[in-house]
Formats: structure tokens, sequence, C-alpha cells
């Protein structure tokens, strides 16, 4: 057993290991309790009977950057970025369109729009670029700024000002907060290339195109890309879990898989151990809890430990989850109309416009489920042969959007409504109904359950403006320290959210530093 | 309560006392307490007031604000929400009370009353329904406002207690302030607590609507035994100046309907340091008060009496005689019973002290010409007026 | 050749009349042209039924700034602004939520719905109040340029900055959070009640393309509650004779200054020459020359119509092209006989003085919103009514009402266009909503005048028929309004001004652009500023 812990981290998802490691470089002797009996959270693996295995609930994703690489080893430690993908906007009629990070080619493609689409994509990097300070620090405040904030809003400001140059800067200030309908209608033609990259702005948020805020979503995702393109491990983001866990083992965490926290201890305002569901209490100096900022607040330090308005602000926090996962194991590959076999590898997009997409998201809003869902498909067995037996073949489709809490309940409709995904599939891949041997359909309400993310979000919180930067989760804790002394946060729910970037996690853990948390 | 369509033909509720102090109403003084019909003046003002400070006066003190409290964390709940230690309260006792919000100023103040093992009545100055459900989340606590439920008097002054008992309520001699008893009038259960508003001696009879006449009646019944006077606001407000106590909303804002940043006062700022417990645990507004007291002392709601007998009205503080401003009258009196100039003043403190020389500069106007006056400020901590049969127990007959 | 004026206004809205008003006020020799042959634009009353008089485009009066209604002494002229007493929102199951004007009143019907939204609605009143004050700084003040490094934008910054650092730093977050929230989120900080919440959030959605859940909606919630009349921040007014008794007392005002008003002359360019205006065209040929030109038409009508592109930068043209002015609303003016009944209401109930809305969830008004985005008009739209005849004897005969809805959505331009049956459809679409609550209002109804976008670009100019001259979207407010580098009132070439709703700080019958760009105006032609400096109650 360990004699003295300095930090108990809550959860061993991927921005609990990237605390978790970053604190045990600097001596700290550091706890990871995580409640399920694999470390990864999202980025862990699952697996359909004992043939078919798919890489987690985050089946793509951008490389870790390269900091926190260097830092935590992770490359030594079996980290690939992966392969690089393009992104094809599937059509029924079979006029697909390839779109890369700076090229889009396809069927009938106006040569306006071919041409405008990397200049696009280069404007909106330089945006991604010049807001990079605030995603690698603690979120200033506006008040009180200790040096750190006021150099992450030196650095904003002449990046925004100065860097882009004056007429880029005017367009930075003028599209930041609109959305991304209004933008891609103004830049281009074709409905399936705005669809595409309408998609990358509201992917698991509750958000259609139309809503202002999707183009500062989709900047927040262009951060990723700043690290390297969009990518499938041939050892699906497992890799990741892995190799953060490898990273954080060999810098002395010890990770207990199996143990479920109950509470955080309070005296005195001061968190300074946490009590487990078995009962047996451990005591540690900080505790960071990589668990979502509603449960962390909500249940595991609970309301008569926090201020009122405080709490009321952490239960207002918005945050219900619209992307369900569907799993299915194949018998064979699945032939997609106008495809090529070597195009499956590239992520496969069912959203032929961006009325389709508001469509879908309008539906959501209600508690239903759309008809005609939106849908990120991808086949890692053609990246790994070892995920599915030979001749056959995994496929991992996000459908959006699917509500939380949908009317009448899931429970009654789960199965069918998996049925009708998967002859909407069927519809651009025509054999693929007869491939399907066995399927696994996570609604939000599974995610919620078995990811520990409470209403089954991905990013443990909508990334709408109101909260994001200074005001994720929320302001009191948005600077990764919270109202009760020595308990922190590290999960997605903070600045900046979601991905699997592990920012999160990394800035978390330098706040824990500054604080003296090593001490 | 249940409201029928048509309340826009009638602005004020009607208090179930309504009725009798309309027939004693002979100004037609009339004012809202919480969008009920309440009195400024009933008769005469000084008769009003000196019935609080000589004989017995009654006031409807039913639009109060009335929450009642209870479920198995009422009183966890309770002590998270107020600054003060209410673990040590007992059933049948009373406390005096505030809650801040997360940043440490006041919201309201008001008294608790335990009427058994996690069952509480809190009233309030202010409207506090929203504020006490947002702070229940996390508690098995049912809250629910019954302002209109109870009927609820003040009976005050030094013969209250012989009026009371002449009325017909037995059982009040060992009643110490802050208790709270369950007796009978005229067969009808009444709840009785030592409590008051005036710092004399007094209580506060608690009744079912229905009843509330009979009482009225059973006390107004001892005229000629004892001399009983329904009393308005405009008394009240006398009183409690010369008592020391605050008046939400008045002599400082209610952090919760506070437009202005700074606008807002502390406990401590307003001289209700003694109800703030750091050291019980978690409550709102903790950590705030916790860095506060760490910090110098910025100001203080502090009394004073005013030198001379011109009315003070609206005026400024100054560190001496035409010196800097650093303050301002909240409220004012001329105490008919200490012969004074009464005021509490919002001053600010300079290097954490006050200034030894307060003056207070204010306009008056004679035959409708105006004069500016300074007069020089006396501060004291202590309540201007307490006098010592308001906590004699058993009360005499004064 | 007629003679040349010092400056030129082109088109007689109350931002127009506003800005030529304060212009002849310093001295100038100034001539406001108007293509219609009555002055107004959209703040118009008119006789389109016999007898009855329409504001048939804005319908209340709030926002107009009382330190321009003061500076150009309006009351004088002619303008009253009688508050309005009331607002309400039936209910389908036969109630209705009231909001009255005695606060006794106003808080009994809020606890008749719930005992807990009537003790928020006092935390609400705060932090709303809190936000106006904040907000009502900015109004009567040209907005900085971000892209400028000028002492004078500095400046403004730095007085943006100071009035936010009044706030607390809690109270910045909140304020941020106002700012990117929408309506029906922000308001579920406060209120439980559906009712409650739909009445409230009605006034975020009027105007623009969003629904009560789109981010951005809490904000425009004060542009609906900021206005005040006579101190009472967020209560409305109707001005007694119409709209048209606004811009008639401008009008009246600007030509007690020397001003001159020439309708029936529609200006189809402007002219530059050598990078400096030198006047405009009228539609008949005639030249009228003047050094300083000012466009009180919206932001995409006057660079993308009435400016040669030649004479314009590249990425202003593209800008303008670009410019968000989707119209989202339609509007009835009706002639009543009679009064009609309501019977949900008690006798004698003062409700019908206010606003009257049918829409009493929030699902219902986003459900509003979806048809919209379809390019449909809602099957069940919001409708803000009112009887301002009750109040203003002028507007119709003696025992005979005025009735004016203004209806939230309606498209731009419906699948295959509109035509004169599609808006009767629409029109009917309203009646039959109004009627669902009023059983006499069809027998009563003697003359709909019905108003879709497509009637309110023809009739008045505005593009698309957006109201506000121009969302109010984030990249179309203060320094982004109309557009970046734009904001400060000049357009790209010398002597060339905009003072329409399309400039900071928006649309609403405000006076405020019209105010601000003559201030612009007055110190590049280095006069004396006539224009007032804002009211402060602090």
């Amino acid at each position: 057993m360990i004699e003295r812990i300095d930090a108990i981290i809550i959860g061993a998802g991927h921005n609990g290991l990237v605390c978790a490691s970053t604190l045990a470089r600097t001596g700290m002797q550091v706890l990871c309790l995580e409640s399920s009996d694999s470390a990864g959270g999202m980025s862990a693996p699952r697996s359909i009977g004992e043939n078919y295995h798919f890489p987690g609930l985050a089946h793509a994703s951008y490389p870790v950057s390269a900091a926190i690489r260097r830092e935590l080893k992770l490359d030594q430690y079996g980290y690939v970025p992966g392969t690089a993908v393009d992104t094809i906007a599937l059509d029924a009629a079979g006029q697909h369109l390839t779109i890369g990070t700076d090229r889009v080619a396809g069927d009938n493609l106006s040569e306006a729009d071919e041409q405008a689409y990397p200049a696009f994509r280069k404007t909106y990097l330089a945006f991604a670029k010049a807001i990079r300070p605030l995603f690698d620090n603690k979120p200033p405040r506006l008040k009180d700024m200790d040096f750190a904030d006021t150099a992450t809003l030196a650095k904003l400001g002449w990046n925004v000002r100065l860097g882009l140059g004056r007429e880029t800067m005017y367009e930075f200030l003028r599209v930041a907060a609109i959305n991304i309908y209004d933008v891609l209608n103004e830049e281009f033609e074709d409905d399936r290339l705005k669809a595409a990259i309408a998609v990358d702005a509201i992917l698991g948020s509750a958000m259609g195109p139309r809503s202002p805020g999707t183009v500062l979503t989709w900047l927040q995702r262009l951060q990723g890309e700043i690290n390297g393109p969009l990518s499938l491990q041939s050892g699906g983001q497992a890799q990741l879990a892995h190799a953060l866990t490898q990273s954080a083992e060999s810098a002395g965490v010890t990770i207990q898989l199996n143990t479920h926290v109950e509470k955080i201890l309070i005296e005195n305002g001061k968190a300074f151990g946490v009590q487990l569901t078995n009962g047996d209490m451990v005591k540690a100096k900080v505790i960071i809890s990589n668990a979502d900022p509603r449960s962390t607040f909500s249940d595991l330090v609970g309301a008569p430990q926090l201020d009122t308005m405080f709490a009321n602000r952490v239960a207002q926090i918005r945050g219900s989850g619209v992307v369900a996962k569907l799993h299915l194991a194949l018998n064979g590959l699945p032939e997609f109309t106008g495809l090529a076999e070597s195009q499956l590898r590239n992520r496969l997009l069912v959203a032929p416009s961006m009325q389709y997409i508001e469509h879908a998201f309008n539906h959501s809003k209600y508690n239903e489920c759309s008809e005609n869902p939106v849908l990120e498909i991808t086949l890692p067995s053609l990246h790994n042969s070892s995920l599915a037996p030979d001749g056959h073949h995994v496929m991992s489709v996000n459908v959006a959007f699917v509500p939380y809490a949908l009317d009448g309940g899931w429970q009654q409709q789960k199965s069918t409504y998996a049925y009708k995904v998967i002859s909407l599939l069927g519809q651009y891949a025509p054999n693929l109904t007869s491939l399907v041997v066995d399927h696994e359909f996570l609604t939000p309400q599974d995610i919620e359950e078995q990811f520990h993310a409470v209403q089954g979000h991905w990013h443990h919180g909508e990334l709408s403006i109101h909260q994001s930067f200074m005001m994720r989760p929320l302001h009191g804790a948005a600077q990764y320290d919270t109202p009760v002394d020595g308990l922190f946060l590290c999960g997605a729910g903070c600045h900046p959210g979601g991905g699997l970037t592990g920012l999160p996690g990394h800035n978390a853990a330098k706040r824990v530093l500054k604080l003296g948390g090593a001490k | 309560m249940t409201f029928h369509h048509e309340h826009f033909r009638q602005p004020f509720l009607r208090s179930p006392f309504i009725e009798r102090i309309e027939a004693l109403s002979s100004t037609e003084n009339w004012t809202g307490w919480n969008t009920y019909k309440v009195p400024r003046v009933v008769d005469k003002l000084t008769s009003e007031y000196f019935a609080v400070r000589s004989g017995c006066a009654v006031m409807d003190l039913t639009p109060m604000e009335k929450y009642r409290i209870s479920g198995n964390d009422a009183a966890a709940y309770l002590d998270r929400l107020v600054t003060r230690d209410i673990s040590t309260l007992k059933p049948g006792r009373v406390t005096y009370i505030v809650w801040c919000n997360d940043d440490g100023k006041v919201i309201d103040d008001g008294t608790l009353f335990q009427l058994a093992n996690n069952d509480y009545r809190l009233c309030a100055q202010h409207h506090q329904l929203d504020w006490l459900l947002m702070s229940a989340s996390g508690f098995d606590v049912q809250i629910r406002t019954e302002t209109s439920d109870v009927a609820a008097l003040a009976v005050q002054g030094p013969t209250s207690y012989s009026v009371l008992t002449a009325a017909g309520i037995a059982g009040l001699d060992g009643l110490k302030p802050f208790g709270i008893a369950n007796l009978r009038c005229d067969g009808i259960a009444v709840t009785v607590s030592r409590t008051g508003f005036t710092g004399d001696l007094g209580y506060e009879v608690w009744v079912e609507p229905q009843h509330a006449l009979t009482i009225w009646d059973a006390i107004f019944g001892v005229q000629g035994q004892y001399d009983v006077v329904a009393m308005g606001l405009d008394a009240l407000e006398m009183v409690r100046i010369e008592a020391g106590f605050i008046m939400p909303g008045f002599d400082f804002n209610t952090a919760d309907a506070t437009v202005r940043n700074g606008h807002d006062r502390s406990p401590y700022e307003i001289g209700l340091g003694w109800v703030v417990n750091l050291d019980k645990g978690h409550f709102t507004g903790r950590k705030a008060l916790l860095a506060e007291k760490a910090r110098p002392i910025q100001r203080r709601l502090t009394k004073i009496v005013v030198d001379g007998n011109k009315p003070v009205g609206e005026a400024f503080i100054y560190a001496g005689k035409n010196g800097k401003q650093i303050g301002e009258v909240r409220c004012t009196i001329w105490s008919p019973v200490l012969k004074a100039n009464l005021a509490l003043a919002d001053i600010e403190y300079v290097n954490g002290k006050l200034s030894p020389k307060l003056w207070a500069r204010f306009d008056y106007q004679r035959e409708l010409k105006w004069h500016t006056a300074w007069a020089e400020c006396h501060s004291q901590t202590k309540p201007f007026y307490t006098p010592d049969h308001r906590s004699a127990t058993p009360p005499g007959r004064f | 050749m007629t003679k040349a004026y010092d400056a030129i206004v082109i088109g007689a809205g109350h931002n127009g009349l506003t800005n030529a008003a304060f212009l002849a006020k310093a001295g100038l020799d100034v001539l406001v042209v108007e293509k219609n042959n009555y002055v107004g634009g959209a703040t118009v009353s008119r006789e389109l039924h016999e007898g009855w008089k329409y504001s048939n485009c804005s319908y209340v009066c709030s926002l107009f700034r009382p330190e321009i209604y003061q500076a150009l002494d309006l009351g004088r002229h002619g303008l009253k602004v009688i508050p309005l007493t009331a607002s309400m929102t039936f209910k389908q199951d036969g109630d209705y939520f009231g909001s009255y004007y005695d606060s006794n009143v106003r808080r009994h019907e809020l606890m008749r719905h719930s005992m807990r939204d009537a003790d928020a609605a006092i935390r609400f009143d705060a932090d709303v109040m809190r936000w106006c004050k904040l907000i009502r700084n900015f109004l009567l003040r040209t907005p900085p340029d971000p892209g400028s490094f000028r002492p004078r934008d500095a400046f403004e910054f730095a007085y943006l900055l100071k009035k936010f650092y009044e706030l607390s730093e809690s109270q910045i977050y909140e304020f941020m959070r106002f700012f990117t929230m929408s309506i029906a989120e922000y308001l579920e900080n406060y209120f439980e009640n559906e009712a409650i919440l739909a009445h409230y959030s009605g006034g975020s959605i009027i105007g623009t393309g969003l629904g009560v859940y789109s981010p951005g909606t809490a904000y425009v919630l004060l542009h609906h509650a900021m206005g005040d009349v006579d101190g009472n921040i967020g209560s409305w007014g109707f001005s007694r004779g119409g709209m048209g008794a606004v811009s008639g007392a401008l009008a009246s005002s600007f030509k007690e200054y020397g001003g001159e008003i020439r309708t029936d002359a529609e200006v189809t360019q402007i002219r530059v020459s050598g990078k400096k205006t030198t006047g405009v065209v009228l539609a008949s040929g005639e030249e009228i020359s003047a050094k300083v030109v000012v466009s009180n038409l919206d932001a995409k009508r006057t660079f993308t119509k009435v400016m040669d592109p030649d004479d314009l930068p590249p990425e202003l043209l593209q800008r303008a092209k670009n410019f968000k002015i989707r119209g989202s609303s339609g509007k009835l003016n009706i002639a009543l006989d009679g009064m009609p009944t309501f019977p949900s209401l008690p006798k004698d109930s003062p409700l019908t003085l206010g606003h009257m809305h049918f829409t009493d969830t929030l699902k219902r008004l986003e459900k509003a919103y979806d048809d919209w985005k379809d390019d449909r008009w809602s099957a069940d739209p919001y409708c803000d009514v009112l009887i301002p005849s009750q109040y203003d004897p002028s507007l119709a005969p003696p025992g005979k009402h005025m009735m004016t809805v203004f209806v939230q959505y309606c498209p731009v331009e419906p699948e295959g266009g509109w035509t004169d049956e599609k808006r009767d459809q629409f029109g009917q679409t309203v009646i039959d909503q109004i009627a669902d609550y009023s059983p006499d209002f069809k027998d009563l109804l003697l003359h709909a005048e019905i108003r879709t976008p497509r009637e309110l670009e023809n009739e008045v100019g505005l593009t698309e028929g957006n109201i506000f001259q121009g969302e109010l979207t984030f990249d179309q407010l203060m320094f982004n309004r109309p557009f970046p580098g734009y904001a400060q009132y000049r357009g790209p070439v010398k002597g060339m001004y905009m003072c329409g709703s399309s400039t900071h700080p928006g649309g609403g019958v405000m006076g405020a652009p019209g105010a601000n760009a003559a201030r612009e105006i007055l110190r590049d032609l280095k006069r004396p500023d006539t224009t007032p400096v804002e009211f402060n109650d602090d």
C-alpha cells in the first residue's frame, strides 16, 4: 500500500491519467481511482462477444499535443497518432465528396468551392491558432488576474490584433460568436461540403448548424488539427489509453480499478480524502476529480458543502448527450455505392445538407429521435485486422441527434431505433443489413451509466459559449480549483472541454502544482 | 394560497384582522406590507408609541412572510442557510438569524422558531421562497409558504403580560424571552412566543386564521382593566430604532434585490457580526465572510445619537465638522422617552477604525425656510433603550 | 441645377429625421429626401381604412431616447407617449397569465401561478435592471473600432471596460453568460411556470431570426426591456396619434431648425467623385449636390443598390452582400367594429390594455421558429396583439377599435415566393389564432391589412423586410454593426455616412443611430455638437 498520498484522482479517463502522470513526474504520490475495470474512460476499448472489438466511445481523434506527448513520454509507451483519414460526405446516389484538411474533390463539385476550400481552411486554422493561448492555459480571470492570466490575455490580444492582421481580425471578431450555417453559406455552394464541415462544428453538441456559437465549437475542434490531422489509430483509441496508463504507472501513479468513490470528505471547507463505496477512507492532500462537474459537486461533494448560488449554477450546467453509438459486428466488408474498398478506411458521413442536420437537431429539442439522423461512420477493422475475425469487420457509428430523455423512454424504443439506423446505413451500403452479425446501441443513457458522464454528454457539459472559457464548467470553479480548498477538477467538463486532447488534465495538473499541491 | 382571477380589483390582501383595524382607524392612513393592507397610523401616533412604552400595543403581524421548514434534513438545511449555529436551538425556542448570498452579503433577517424536532417556522421581512428553495437542493427538506395560513398579533409593552393573562391566556409566567408556549385562549389553541420588534416586554400570538377575530376580541376585551391600543407601522418604526433593531431593505439593501455592485452589505457591516459563527461548518457565504474578517473593517452600520433637537431626516456623516464625508444616516427618529435624536448610520471606517469625531450635516426647514445644520454625533454599541422589565421572568404587572 | 445643400439625408425614417434635425440644429442646410409620399419610413400612422389610423410598421414606443426627445423639444412638436399598463399570455387551458401595472397585483398574479416564481421575480428584476443599466451606457455613444490605435478609440474601449469593471467579478461572468445564452435557458434560472416562461420569452424573439432556445436571444430581452417611459424602465408606450406622431414631431422639429423635406423623391445613386461624395441622383434624373450624404437606408440597400460598386472597396461590397438582414416578422393591422371580448378574462380586466399573446409554452415558441427555418410562416405563430385605440381616441371612430398584431415568424420568401393568396393565408392563420380566444373577433373585423416581409421591403424599403435593418446577432452588434471597420457611421468615401438602424445600437424606434451619426458628422465638419449626452441615473 501507499504510505503517503499527495493526490487522489477520481476517474482514470484520459484526462485523469494525463493529470496523474503530470503530477507524478514532479514527485507527487498519486493514487488514481477508477470505478470500471479498465482505464481510459471514453477511450477505453469495448467488445461485442469475444470476437469483435471496438476502439472506444471516441472512434477517431486528433493527435495529442506534442508538448503532452513529450512531457509524458507517450511515444515511448506506444502512442502513435494513427493514420490520417479524409472525410467522405456520402451521397445516396453515390456522388460522394472526399474532404481533406486542405483539399476537396468529388462528383459535381463546383470549381469555385474547390478553390475556396483551402483558403477557408487556412483562415479558420489561423483563427484557431490565434486563440490557442486560451487552450494551453487556465482560463484567465477577469478581475484579480494573476501574472499567468495577464500573460494569456496579452498573448491572445497580440495574436488577434497583430498576428491576424487588421482585416482578418475584423473577420474573426465578426464570426467568433455566430453560427456555422451563415458562415458556410457565405463561402460555399455545395450542400455536401457545407454539411460535412457543419458536422464537425456540431457533433457532440446539442446545437444545430444554425445555433449561434457553432463557429466557436468548430474552432475548438480545430485546436486538435493544430496537432495534426484527424486520425484513426490501428489499436483504436485504446492505444492512447494504454500509453497513458503506462506513462502514469511508470511515473509512480497507482491506478486502482473497480474502486468507486462515494464521497469527497471535507472538513472546515477543505477536502482531505475520499470515502469509497466499500466503506474505506483514503486521505490525501489534494483531491482531483476527473468526474463530470455536475456529479462531482452534486454527488461527491454535495450541495451542503457549497454555497447556494454556486450549487444552483452547478445544477444549471447544461449538457444532455445527443449522440448515440452504434457498434456493428459484420461478417464481411460492406459495399458502399460509389466507394472503392480503399476509401472505406476514411471517416464517412451521412449528412447530405445543413438543413438535414438542422432537421435532425429539431427532433432532439423535443426529446424525439429523427428518422434521418446524422451518422459518422468508421470501420476500425480496416486499420487493425485483429479487431475482428478473418474476413469479418467492425463498424462504429456515431448517431446524432439522439436525445438523452427520449419521449416514452428508451427501454421500449431502443432496438427499433437501432434497426432504423442500420436500415438508413443500408441506403448507402446495400449489402450491410445482410452482414450484421450482432450490434450494440449505446444511447446517451447507456453512455451515462457505462462511462459515468452525466446525461451521457461527451464533453461533460455543452460547449456553448456561456459554458466556455472562464465560464466552464461554471465561474467560481473555472480555473480547475474549486470553492472547496484542496479539491480540483480535471475532466472534459473543464476548460477547454472534450475531445481526446488531455488539455483539461494537463492544465489542471499545472494549476495543482501552482497552488502548492506538491508540498 | 389561492387567488381568484379578479384580484386586480383589490390591490391589497386583507389580513383576517383587517376588519377590526378598519373599525378602529380614524386616520385611514394605509399602506402595503408584503402586499397586505396595513395601517401606518391607526388613530394617534403618540398614543400608539406610548402604548408600547408604557402600556400595551397590538399590531397585526400576519403580513410577515412565514415559511414552514420540515423534514429529516431541516436542521442541517438551516445550518447551511443561516450564519448562526442553530444546532444549539431547542424545540420551543426562537432565535434571531440572518442569511447571506455566496458573497457573504445579507439577503434578509428573521426569526427562526423551532416548533418540534426538524420542524421550524422561519419569519422573514421579505419574500424568500425563491432563495429558500434554491438552497434546498441536496437536502431532504420540505419548504412551504404559510404566510396566509397563520394569523399573528404582536402584543407589546410593559402590560402585555397582564393583558394576555387577563384575556384568558394562562401559563405565560414561566415563558422566558425567545421561548414558545402552546396555550389556549377561549378554548382555542394559540401559540405564544416571547418575541417582538419593540425592545420592550412583549409577545407574539399565533393562531389559525379562522380564530383570528376571537383572539383579537379576547385581547381587546380587557379594555377597562387595561388600555390596549392598536398600533401602526409608524409607531413600530420609532420603537424599533430605540431598540436598535435594523430593517432589511431600509437600513441596508437586501442582496437579492441589489442592482449596483457594492451596495449590498455583509452581516459584519450592519453590526450583526455576533450572529455569524464561522466555526460551525459550511454555510452559504462562509468563505466570503472569512475573507472579509481577515481584512480591516471597511464600514459599519452604527448607532448614533445626534446632538440637538432638530429633525435629522436625511443626513451625511462627516469625520469632524467640515471633515471628510464618511457616511449616511439610514434611519432616524426623535425618541420621546429618551428625548434625543437617534439614528443608524452607514459609516465608512478609515484604516479599520471608526473616526472619533462624527458630525452629521442635514437640512431642515422652519416655516418653509430651509437651513443646514451641523450636529455632533455620539456612537454607541448598546441599544438606545433597554428597559429591565423586558427580560424579567416572570414578568411583573408593570 | 438645384441649389447645393450642406447635407442630404436619404430616407425620412425616424433615424433619418433625427439625424437631419441635429444637423440642422447645428446650422447646416439640410435636405431630407424620401421615396414615399409621406415621411416616417417604418414609423408611420396611415389611414388605409377610412376613419382608422394604423401604425402599420412599428407600433409601440419606449426605446426612443428621452435625451433626444428633450434635445429636439419633441413634446412641443406634439409627441406624447402614453405608457402601456399591462401584458398577458392566454393559456390553452382557458386560463391566462397577466403582468399588471400595480406591483401588488402583479405579485398576486405571479403567486396565482407559482409562489416560487413570484419571489424569483425580485431576483430577476434586479438582475435584468443591472444589465439594462450597463447597456444603456453605450446607446448614445459611438462604438470603438478594434482595428484602430487612435486615442479616441482607446478611450472608448477604456470607457467600456470601466463600465464593465463597475460590476463585481461574478457579475461580469453572469453578464457574459446572459449575453451569450438563450432566453429560455436564462429564464429557467429564475422561473418554473411554463406560462410565465413563455410570457417573458416572447420579447426576445421579436424581429429576430432566432428561436427561444437559440444562444444570444437572452440579450435581445434588453432591446425590449431597456426602454423606459418616464423612468419606468421596461415599460412600453403608445405615441398619441400612432407612431406617425414620432416622425411627425421629428419632422416638425427639423423644419423649425430650417430643414427641408422632399417626398416622392427616390434616390437612385449616391454620387462620388474623387473619393468624395458630391450629392445624390433622384429617380427623376435630378441631381442634388451636397458635401455630406447620409443614408438612413439599411446597409445592404445603401451599398448594393444606391452606391456604385466601383466607388466601394471590394471587401466592403462583400460584407454588404453578406450582411444578415433576413426578415422574420409579419404584421396585421385591423379595423374593428367594436371591442372584441376575451371570455378567459374576467369582466373589466385591465389586461386588454396591454400586449396580448397566445403562446403559452416554450415548445410552441420554438416550433414556430422551426417553421421559419424551413421558409414557412409559423402554423402556430407568436403574436403580439395590442388595441391602442383603448388609450388613444384619435386612432378609430368612437366606439370602434384599432388592433395591431405583430407576428413572429414570417419568412422572407416561402417556397415558390410570395403571392397575394399566400399572404392572405398567412393572415388567416393569425386571425384564426386570435378568434380561438375571442369568439366575436371575426364578426367585428372590418378591414385587415396583412404585411409580410415582402410588403415591408416594397413599401418601406427595408431589405428582406427585416424590422431592425439587420439582424441583432453577435456578428452585427456594437463595433461589428453594420460591418467591422465601418461601425462609426462613416461610409467608405469622404462625406458619406450611415444613420439607420443598421448601425449601432440597432433597431427599435430609438433615434440613437441617427443622433450618433449626427455627432460624428458634426465632428468631421468641426461644428459644435448638438447631440445630447446620455442621462445617467447614478
